[in-house]
């Protein structure tokens, strides 16, 4: 029989060991990991305007298309600043007036769309994605969304290509300049609804996060293209 | 054992056994929920299978080395720390070189540590026997697993989506919405499909070894 104590020193022992090895693997792999991290935001944010990359040319496609990178306050101000790097999370918890939300200018054949990151809340967790605008500030010219863990078939659907496509040409604002988002409508948008996406049926409340998700994180951006539409007209 | 007995017959029929009337899948019926979700594409369930084989080869290695100092009262949980520390190593390595993947896995990676087989051959095998033995064991059974895996998963993926590996085998002009004549199966692409598989393959195994029958 094993006494109490050489059961103690043996899983105190065994403990220490397993936490050591852990720690150095984690440790070791952690730069490789953060790189692919970064290169799936890349293909992200590249997709959101309709173009697909490669792993490998990630980076260069997004020097090439991704012509600057700004951060808007809520008052419509904004400054050049490394976008890339900004945690939307923090971000989202400070106070609204106190916030630098980032905003990606890319350029595809010529015309200037304006990329907006977002990030919500799904059933199980979060929920992010990105879209983007023709340089009206009016029309979507494309969208793309991702989830940490919503229901496989259910939830899960706001990633396929399906959900995304409606939401290319639909607009944000009404007839009288009012920001009304794209709603992600339950039981389906009525035809020709230039607002309105339909929703993932069983998704009830991913759909519904996505919705709000889109709703807070644009309106946020509203002062800021005001902003500049004055300023085009002024020019 | 002596040294030379590294590559013989016994050790061979340790290594062989799962493929067939002792398969993890199909005659112990273990491991069954990880294999009905891994395996719509080819892919995927190459990768899980091969964690699957490193987990529990070393595991049952490992465990084997210490089983003469493991006290029989604490057994279960030494086991699950290094079935845990395994998975997690996998899970990492998974993460750094083949993040599509491990995405595709999401938590099923994690899920192997719950998997029956390794828990059961730990208890079964690695206990008991000395560790190139139980580390044979260990690949033998994971490629048990892995095989059936694979075979579930290569008809899932040609009937599913008429792809294998992500190549397209069955040719787009054949498909209806290009004016031919054939659709997908969709019924591939669900998880209660893979277990009608799985229940065929146990049937044709059966009907060869009738050994395998219970007669209850």
């Amino acid at each position: 029989m094993y006494s109490n104590r050489y059961i103690f020193i043996y899983s105190t022992i065994m403990v220490v060991i397993v936490a050591v090895t852990l720690a150095f693997v984690a440790t070791f792999l952690k730069p490789y990991q953060e790189a692919n991290v970064k290169t799936e935001k890349i293909q992200n944010i590249l997709s959101s305007v309709n173009i697909s990359s490669e792993k490998k040319k990630a980076v260069e496609m997004y020097e090439r298309y991704i012509k600057d990178e700004i951060l808007v306050k809520s008052d419509g101000s904004y400054r050049s600043g490394n976008a890339f790097d900004v945690s939307l999370k923090i971000e989202l918890k400070k106070d609204v007036a106190l916030r630098e939300m980032p905003l990606f200018v890319a350029e595809v054949d010529a015309a200037k769309y304006y990329i907006i990151p977002l990030w919500g809340r799904g059933l199980w967790g979060a929920v992010w994605g990105y879209i983007s605008l023709k340089d009206d500030f009016n029309t979507v010219y494309g969208a793309i969304f991702d989830h940490k863990s919503e229901t496989p078939g259910l939830g899960a659907e706001i990633v396929t290509e399906k959900f995304r496509e409606q939401f290319k040409n639909k607009k944000i604002f009404d007839e009288l300049n009012n920001f009304v988002s794209v709603k992600v409508v339950k039981g389906g948008a009525p035809e020709g609804d230039v607002h309105g996406v339909d929703a993932i049926s069983g998704g009830t409340i991913t759909s519904n996060g996505v919705n709000n998700m889109l709703n807070e994180n644009i309106s946020f951006y509203v002062n800021y293209f005001i902003n500049i539409k004055n300023q085009n007209i002024n020019e | 054992m002596s040294k030379n007995s590294i590559f013989s017959s016994e050790i061979g029929k340790i290594l062989t056994s799962p493929f067939g009337n002792d398969n993890p899948i199909t005659v112990k019926v273990l491991g069954i929920c990880s294999a009905l979700a891994v395996t719509v594409k080819l892919q995927p369930a190459f990768v899980m299978a091969l964690s699957v084989i490193v987990v529990t080869a070393f595991s049952n290695l490992l465990i084997s080395l210490l089983r003469n100092g493991i006290p029989p009262r604490i057994r279960i949980i030494v086991q699950l720390v290094v079935v845990a520390l395994m998975v997690i190593i996998v899970d990492q390595l998974l993460k750094a070189f083949v993040y599509d993947i491990s995405k595709q896995l999401s938590v099923f990676v994690g899920l192997i540590i719950t998997n029956c087989i390794i828990m059961g051959r730990l208890e079964a095998f690695a206990l008991a026997n000395k560790p190139w033995p139980s580390f044979v064991d260990g690949v033998g059974n994971g490629m048990g697993y892995g095989f059936i895996l694979i075979v579930v998963a290569f008809f899932r993926e040609l009937l599913g989506s008429g792809t294998l590996w992500g190549f397209r085998v069955i040719p787009e002009s054949f498909y209806m919405s290009n004016n031919g004549f054939y659709v997908d199966n969709g019924m591939m692409i669900l998880p209660p499909m893979a277990l009608i598989l799985i229940g065929v393959i146990i049937w044709i195994q059966r009907s060869r070894n009738k050994n395998l029958v219970d007669i209850s």
